[in-house]
């Protein structure tokens, strides 16, 4: 194993494992939130759910998996610019690659600055806000909060450009970690898309709700 | 059917008098070319008449002319071997091309290939990496009776296939992270399939993963836009293979 953490395929492991656990933390996330279309009870248990000690337990690890994803891409996309110090004139790439998958960092560091927002948003009033106190229920937060058109919009940009994202970044982990080949890439290019549908459509829709028909 | 003429060509090239100076582009202008004519022979037209004109000729990689050397490079309009698919440079021709267009001609550029001259670069990197490892030192006797060694016939066409990497640059020179791994992946690829290449495979795809690492080519990023460029067709799923290679040998460690 040694050196194994400064080679660059190393390094891509890191990315593709703490991609693929992200992914996993994404569709739990959907799940609960989903439960939104179905009333404040059905959302309001949902979280009750989240309050389970396993989850606790996982929380840490999920923030530890963010922060290890945002450093190392920082790293490689670094390593990455300096490996062409001089730049090409004239570049014609959307005749061979798609525009994801050239622009996965900015896709990244957008979905980023939305979680600091989502974070201050919802994540600080279920834990030491008004959550927390019970002068509000969870689902009066939400609700409330989408049904204001700025942060509706927001939101449904956000989950457009988590879609882009993972539209490339889950066929990419697999093929980081080796696993595909003539037979999987296409399959795997597919269940990217379609992961990348749900999660795009999914959160877009609760959003679109509350826009339209308000909390 | 007699060719078409193009009438009038301007040519935005890269000048680069050697690999200390600054270069710059420079514009020059080709008349009569014909669209039969290919684009290394369109150049030797500008060559001819730089000379007339007792200037210097523009530098450019060429050998074999017929597409199986790798030595021909330049970036033609923003794409590696120019606008068409599948092939070098040498195999482009000019009827891709309309009467008086412009066209930029770039050498590759990447940190791991310097500019020697012009449109010349220094592709050693890859020399090194294939010395790093991309050969079979065991001892695999004389020539062998046919089907003595049983391969099956998949991974003799996916070895073969790999096999038909001719070196170019093409790969790293496109890739938007000057990642060597196509190249890499295919040297990798074509001999772990093989029973003779199997038994160096762990410490092949250790040794020439830390050369290119070591040599300063970036981190792929799975864009695809490697074989999409490369004239030899090579797939990305040699690069899957090489993951599964270097992780694998690394694990055993």
């Amino acid at each position: 194993m040694s050196n194994f953490f400064t080679s660059s395929i190393g390094k891509k492991f890191i990315m593709s494992i703490t991609g693929l656990f992200l992914i996993l933390f994404l569709c739990v996330h959907l799940t609960v939130n989903l439960l939104l279309l179905f009333g404040a009870d059905a959302f309001n248990a949902g979280c009750e759910f989240m309050e389970l000690p396993v989850i606790k337990v996982i929380e840490p690890i999920l923030a530890l998996g963010f922060i290890i994803h945002i450093i190392w891409a920082s790293v490689l996309t670094l390593q990455n610019q300096k490996a062409r110090p001089t730049k090409y004139a004239l570049r014609n790439q959307s005749k061979n690659c798609t525009w994801a998958s050239r622009n996965m960092y900015i896709l990244g560091a957008l979905v980023l600055a939305f979680l600091v927002l989502h974070i201050c948003n919802f994540w600080l009033d279920f834990k030491f806000g008004d959550v927390a106190n019970e002068t509000v229920t969870q689902y009066e937060l939400v609700s409330q909060k989408l049904a204001q058109p700025v942060y509706g919009i927001i939101y449904i940009i956000a989950a457009i450009l988590l879609g882009l994202h993972l539209s490339h970044g889950f066929w990419s982990a697999f093929q980081t970690i080796g696993f595909s080949n003539q037979i999987w890439r296409k399959r795997l290019e597919y269940v990217a898309y379609f992961f990348a549908f749900v999660f795009a459509i999914g959160f877009s829709v609760i959003a679109l709700r509350f826009l339209i028909f308000g909390a | 059917m007699a060719d078409k003429i193009l009438k009038e060509l301007t040519l935005k090239i890269w000048r680069q008098k050697d690999a200390k100076s600054k270069g710059e582009f420079k514009t020059y202008k080709v008349h009569n070319i014909s669209t039969g004519t290919s684009f290394l022979e369109m150049l030797d037209i500008l060559n001819e008449q730089l000379v007339e004109q007792n200037e210097e000729p523009v530098a450019f990689d060429h050998d074999c002319r017929e597409g199986i050397c790798g030595t021909c490079s330049l970036f033609v309009d923003g794409r590696a071997h120019g606008p068409d698919d599948d092939v070098t440079t040498c195999q482009l021709h000019m009827r891709r091309f309309q009467d008086g267009a412009t066209i930029t001609i770039e050498p590759w550029r990447c940190g791991a290939f310097p500019v020697i001259k012009d449109l010349i670069v220094d592709r050693k990197a890859y020399d090194k990496i294939l010395q790093a490892g991309g050969y079979v030192s065991v001892g695999t006797g004389g020539v062998p009776d046919g089907n003595a060694i049983p391969i099956p016939n998949d991974k003799a066409e996916e070895a073969m296939d790999a096999a038909a990497c001719i070196g170019c640059g093409a790969c790293a020179a496109t890739c938007k992270n000057s990642s060597a791994m196509l190249f890499v992946a295919a040297k990798v690829s074509q001999l772990a399939l093989l029973p003779q290449g199997k038994v160096e495979a762990a410490r092949r795809a250790k040794a020439m993963v830390a050369k290119m690492d070591e040599l300063g080519f970036g981190n792929c990023t799975n864009t695809g836009a490697c074989e999409m460029e490369c004239p030899k067709s090579i797939s990305i799923e040699h690069i899957a293979r090489l993951n599964r290679e270097f992780l694998k040998a690394k694990f055993k460690d």
